[in-house]
């Protein structure tokens, strides 16, 4: 910015130092944690290697420990979970910025970003003890009059299932779809929308084939952003879904994510289960830090401006 | 062509009562409709969820939820040392991480122009998205293991360093907001640069980073994936030493205490969700107001 100006300046020397230390260090986290997971799963990998990956056998008195159950459980729950949350996040975005008055706005905005604050365990707890007990009186019994037919929708309902471990996810990855969203479909210029309601356009006709068009890219990235944040996502799944390492074919089975099951077991972990538990961890790191930098790519490759853009 | 020629190409609106015409305009009205009802449907479970752990919670509350230790096979008895270890972790969590992410917020703003500090803002932001179980099991490897296995410092330096990153990035975005000229009036002056930082451009922006900062020790308030792999739940005294083994936090409490058979003890993790969700909400809304007219920073 000021790159010329006050050459020789010790304080100044010292200060741009000590602050780019700082900024480096993000860089120094990000080495150590994949040091971190993969010095402690060392063990694990060299028991099992790379069939680790699909071993569909988690058994600790056998000492077989296979992770191909939680990696599916972990991904089918936030497939789920963006599936219901998507359209949802995505119509409180179009209402955020197309339809409601400001003063709507700014408290929709807020209540929706108070839904983020909620702590995760507060999640689960509601989760269990009231939404579970909701679902099995009110909703799966009608869904499962008219799906029963279909495998997926068989099996008797227990509070903890998959089903509901989707819900609660989807509720909780609702505000980072909604705000992404909305940031984006903001950022369209306003050119787009006054084109078209100068062609005699409806507002729905306005916003489909002039703004999402336009935004698309940035709407994909907030759906992929909110995929990472529910495959992340701990304490209200450990609580929720049941905690069995199996491969579930049915909503209403129980199974386990990689995140629950490192939750459920780290505390009696030791020797090579502990070491497991780390491999999972890095699957886990590897499979969330690759949605979150694709999803950053399409975000910041959208109309955001330039990264870092003008400031003089 | 005449115009009523090219009107039957291309139907307005306006006026036209042409059954296309009612027909864009009732799915026009539907989609208005249906952008309301999301919104309505989102909001169900802030309600839900709030009511029914006021609902659940304030029953457990008198002085012993306050005062007491839990009592697994007794009446309950209560949180003091999930009370206390959280207000002790996020302490230390926020001696550590608040530094840290403002200085890191300072090189970005201040010193980000170039490739390598666009890569640093990358980095960052993935940071944030890391799974907190995954920041756990580091904190663990890293800190735990060497100071002999669980305990309060290896909790608190995972929320450290998941802070770290979120305050960095809204002080960055904050610190972007003051007006160069302010900048230059200083440099003009003949102040060097790390005091134009510290002294003008810091201050005129304190508000925003106040804000950033309470948000960021909110979010890590009520985590507990971290906490089960670095503190592990101590639901018998309260250690105010940093290495003292095994401690707690409410969020942790909750959490096991739900799973509990006893009634009176899952009433008081009830009573404990009530007052982190009091803490987290409290936390978010006082930050906010300390910053009218900004945005908050919500992931």
């Amino acid at each position: 910015m000021f790159k010329k100006l006050r050459r020789g300046n010790l304080g100044d020397s010292i200060f741009a130092v000590i602050v780019f230390l700082f900024g480096v260090s993000m860089l120094a986290l990000i080495m150590g944690v994949i040091f971190q997971l993969w010095i402690q799963s060392g063990d694990s990998r060299e028991e099992f290697g790379l069939s680790f990956l699909w071993g569909r056998e988690y058994n600790p008195s056998t000492g077989i420990y296979g992770a191909l159950p939680f990696i599916y459980g972990t991904l089918v729950t936030a497939f789920n979970a963006i599936v219901i949350a998507g359209p949802i996040g995505l119509g409180i975005a179009v209402f955020l910025v197309e339809v409601a008055p400001e003063r709507i706005n700014r408290i929709v905005g807020f209540l929706v970003e108070m839904l983020a604050a909620i702590p995760s365990i507060v999640y689960g707890l509601w989760g269990f003890f009231v939404l579970a007990p909701f679902l099995g009186d009110y909703v799966v019994p009608p869904l499962q009059g008219v799906f029963g037919w279909i495998p997926i929708f068989q099996g008797t309902f227990v509070p903890a299932t998959v089903f509901t471990a989707s819900i609660v996810l989807a509720v909780m990855i609702l505000p980072t779809v909604a705000a992404i969203s909305r940031d984006v479909i903001r950022a369209v210029p306003d050119a787009q929308r006054e084109a078209m309601y100068a062609l005699g356009a409806t507002r729905w006709e306005m916003f489909s084939r002039a703004v999402l068009p336009y935004a698309r890219n940035g709407v994909l990235g907030a759906l992929i952003l909110g995929l990472g944040r529910a495959a992340g996502e701990t304490m209200a799944v450990t609580f929720i879904i049941g905690n069995r390492p199996e491969i579930f074919s049915s909503f209403f089975g129980q199974g386990a994510t990689i995140a629950s099951q490192i939750a459920a077991q780290f505390p009696e972990a030791g020797g090579l289960t502990l070491s497991v538990l780390m491999q999972l961890g890095l699957i886990l790191f590897i499979i969330t830090i690759t949605i979150n930098v694709g999803a950053r790519l399409l975000v910041s490759l959208l109309s955001r401006g330039p990264e870092g853009g003008m400031r003089t | 062509m005449s115009a009523t020629a090219s009107r039957q190409d291309r139907p307005t609106l306006g006026g036209s009562g042409t059954p296309h015409a009612k027909r864009r305009r009732n799915i026009d009205r539907v989609m208005t409709v249906v952008t309301v009802l999301c919104t309505i449907l989102a909001l169900i479970p802030l309600v839900w969820i709030t009511a029914y752990t006021v609902y659940r919670g304030i029953g457990s509350w008198d002085v012993g939820f306050f005062t007491q230790l839990p009592q697994l096979f007794g009446d309950g008895g209560g949180v003091r040392n999930g009370i206390v270890g959280t207000l002790f972790i996020v302490g230390m969590a926020s001696v550590m991480g608040i530094p840290v992410g403002v200085m890191v917020g300072i090189y970005l703003s201040e010193y980000g122009n170039g490739r390598f500090a666009a890569m640093i803002r990358f980095l960052t932001d993935n940071l944030t998205g890391v799974p907190s179980i995954v920041v756990g099991l580091f904190a663990y490897g890293a800190i735990g293991l060497v100071t002999g296995g669980f305990n309060a410092f290896t909790g608190a330096f995972a929320l450290a360093v998941m802070m770290a990153p979120i305050i960095a990035r809204t002080t960055e975005e904050i610190l972007r907001l003051v007006p160069a000229s302010i900048r230059e009036a200083s440099l003009a002056l003949g102040v060097p640069r790390w005091k134009t930082i510290t002294r003008v451009v810091l201050p005129t922006a304190l508000s925003g980073v106040i804000t950033g900062v309470i948000l960021a020790v909110a979010r890590v308030a009520g985590e507990t994936a971290p906490l089960i792999v670095t503190i592990l739940g101590n639901n018998y005294d309260i250690s105010l030493n940093p290495f003292g083994g095994p401690s707690t936090t409410l969020s942790l409490q909750v959490y096991q205490l739900a799973g509990q058979p006893s009634q009176e003890v899952v009433s008081n993790a009830w009573g404990g969700a009530l007052l982190l969700i009091i803490f987290v909400l409290g936390l978010s809304i006082g930050a906010r107001l300390i910053f009218k007219g900004g945005k908050g920073a919500s992931f």
